[in-house]
């Protein structure tokens, strides 16, 4: 663990027991995330990435070893504890939107604030600027029905990054997008990155995300065969 | 967040309108069921009061044992000894003597030969008296048919049924032959001045009404009654105070062991006030039912709801909202709707409700050949009272309170590691 590290995972299994045996969704993990990163999680399915993704984002706890986020001891916390990290501390984009049908882009993006109960007067500057962020000023009367895949999956972000998470875990986000959408979030995504120094996490195999990675962490099985930066020029992309 | 889940039930119609609906429905019916049952219990407690038991009576120990079969030969003696202690120590209740009889009244014709005679049930009331409240009690102004009502002694008021059965005429001459205080036959001139219905069914049939000082006169009752009503003068039965005056009066003059002292019975001690205690309990089971089958349709439709919000308890378990939390405002959100709906239901409840308070069911043709001793107006009604205004509320926000909870239980079964996948679709 490097003291630059908002991210630790020391030696850490995740064992699911399965008829008589048991199966290792992860094996002795050792990883650092630092602050800013925009790394990836690569690999074939069943290789655990989703698996350490909720290990990262307090949503399982590991079998064995250390897992620390933000300083806190994953292992050790109790549900609302892991409840508390993850509403102020952390933010997950799925492979779908998932936004709340019956309310507006602006009321969907304002369900975090509201459970982390900021001041009305507050909410409203965040949310036109997370808007604005994911270029979705014009859209914030809109119903997701009335809006596209992609600005759906967009107001999906914005609810995630409304708050200023420090860390968002995003598990193919992109998977349900056609090339043009995917690359427009994927682009917000970097963007939001490098403005706000948030860092990214990606679980996918999605050959269009991958190019935009900076640090590429291969999964087989359980376990990190290979953990490299894949281009320090495309942080500036 | 209250503002932000309401604007959300108000949009999702499948989340509030089901429950909503179910919540009013049951509400409208149980307040219509209270009103009913309370009008039809009202009426029997008040129409048996004024005809049959009083809300309190005072008669003597022995004639209180066997007080189903009228008998005269036990009555309390020095009545206006006992009147004037009841008039003095309890102020709130109107004290009046009453007797029940039993005879035969026949009609002469104008050669003095028996023309037409039948069985009837009297009862002899302070009719004369300028500050007797006894015509009130029997609504004698509302029930009078024919003719007028006794301004004189030897006056008597007849049923309408019983005199047109008989074809008499308004100043024919009776007579009563009927059993006398002392058991000796006792037989009385009187003459019919009115008619009366009072549309229950078990006095309309052939009764008789008469002062109470005739009364005492042709059954050589001389400073004696059968019994001593007494009404209350807020003009409903109050069972608290009944049963004070009645323990009160009881300690201080009932004797044991002396068969001819008085004793002070209330409403409840009769037939039909133990009858009555049923009709509580039997509303109170109406709510259980009411309570459990809506809380069972909400719970399903709690468990439908969950279903159908699987991706949004999933966003907000990911957003790091807690399971109590989720579980709770899921409960709000029932409160909302069952609040509303018990508002609603009970509007909605208190029309038919106003309806058959105003106007009435007529259940005289069901009633032709009873012969139940409990007396029941033909016009059944509702009666809106205090309860009838919150009495919704229970099973509307407890059901729903209830569906919720068991519905909402799903929500803690949620695994959070499996919300990556569960969010895939």
């Amino acid at each position: 663990m490097t003291e630059r590290s908002i991210i630790s995972l020391d030696q850490v299994d995740k064992v699911f027991p399965v008829g008589d045996g048991k199966f290792y969704a992860l094996k002795q993990i050792d990883l650092n995330f630092e602050e800013g990163e925009f790394a990836g999680l690569v690999g074939p399915s069943g290789s655990g990435k989703t698996t350490l993704l909720n290990v990262i984002g307090a949503l399982d706890k590991p079998s064995r070893g250390r897992v620390s986020v933000l300083g806190q001891d994953v292992s050790q916390l109790r549900a609302k504890e892991s409840a508390h990290l993850r509403s102020e501390k952390l933010g997950f984009i799925f492979q779908t939107h998932n936004l709340l049908p019956v309310y507006t882009v602006y009321e969907n993006i304002e369900l975090p604030l509201l459970l982390l109960r900021t001041p009305a007067s507050e909410r409203k500057k965040m949310i036109m600027e997370t808007l604005e962020w994911v270029g979705l000023t014009d859209k914030w009367k809109s119903k997701p029905n009335k809006l596209s895949g992609g600005q759906c999956q967009r107001a999906a972000i914005a609810r995630v990054m409304v708050k200023r998470p420090q860390i968002v875990l995003a598990d193919e986000p992109t998977a349900n997008l056609d090339a043009e959408n995917s690359h427009m979030i994927l682009k917000t995504m970097k963007k939001l990155n490098q403005e706000l120094k948030t860092t990214f996490i990606f679980s996918t195999h999605d050959e269009k995300v991958i190019q935009y990675l900076v640090r590429k962490i291969t999964l087989t099985d359980g376990k990190v065969t290979q953990d490299e930066i894949v281009n320090k020029l495309k942080e500036s992309r | 967040m209250i503002y932000f889940l309401c604007k959300g039930l108000l949009r999702d119609r499948s989340r509030s309108l089901i429950p909503f609906l179910v919540v009013t429905v049951g509400v409208a019916l149980t307040v219509l069921m209270e009103a009913w049952i309370s009008g039809a219990v009202g009426d029997i407690i008040e129409t048996n009061a004024k005809f049959k038991d009083g809300h309190l009576k005072v008669l003597s120990r022995s004639y209180a044992e066997q007080q189903s079969q009228y008998p005269l030969d036990l009555s309390l003696t020095d009545t206006q000894h006992w009147l004037q202690i009841l008039r003095q120590k309890y102020p709130s209740v109107n004290w009046q003597m009453r007797i029940y009889f039993g005879g035969l009244l026949d009609f002469p014709d104008e050669n003095g030969e028996t023309m037409a005679q039948g069985p009837v049930a009297g009862t002899g009331i302070d009719l004369l008296s300028p500050d007797s409240k006894e015509k009130e009690y029997f609504n004698l102004n509302s029930a009078l048919v024919k003719g007028t009502l006794p301004q004189n002694p030897g006056e008597i008021l007849v049923t309408d049924q019983f005199f047109e059965r008989l074809h008499l005429s308004i100043g024919q001459s009776a007579t009563l032959i009927s059993v006398g205080m002392d058991g000796g036959m006792a037989v009385h001139a009187f003459k019919v001045v009115g008619t009366i219905n009072f549309g229950v069914t078990g006095l309309d049939r052939g009764a008789i009404i008469a002062d109470v000082s005739d009364v005492q006169e042709a059954l050589n009752m001389i400073d004696a009654t059968s019994e001593i009503f007494g009404y209350f003068k807020a003009g409903r039965f109050l069972k608290q105070q009944a049963m004070t005056i009645s323990q009160m009066f009881n300690q201080a003059y009932s004797k044991p062991n002396d068969p001819f002292s008085p004793v002070m019975q209330t409403f409840l001690d009769g037939d039909i006030g133990q009858a009555m205690g049923f009709m509580d309990r039997y509303l109170a089971f109406i709510l259980i039912i009411f309570v459990f089958i809506m809380a069972i349709v909400l719970w399903n439709s709690g468990i439908m709801n969950g279903i159908r919000r699987y991706g949004e308890i999933g966003i907000r378990l990911a957003m790091g909202e807690t399971k109590n939390h989720i579980y709770f405002t899921m409960l709000g959100e029932a409160l909302i709707v069952g609040i509303i709906g018990s508002i609603l239901g009970t509007m909605v409840g208190l029309i038919p409700a106003y309806y058959l308070q105003e106007v009435g069911f007529d259940i005289s043709s069901m009633m032709g050949s009873t012969t139940s001793s409990i007396l029941i107006s033909t016009i059944m009604r509702a009666q809106i009272n205090s309860m009838t205004f919150w009495i919704g509320f229970i099973p509307g926000v407890l059901a729903t309170g209830v569906g919720t909870l068991m519905a909402g239980i799903a929500i803690y079964q949620r695994q959070t590691a499996e919300l990556f996948k569960e969010l895939e679709i």
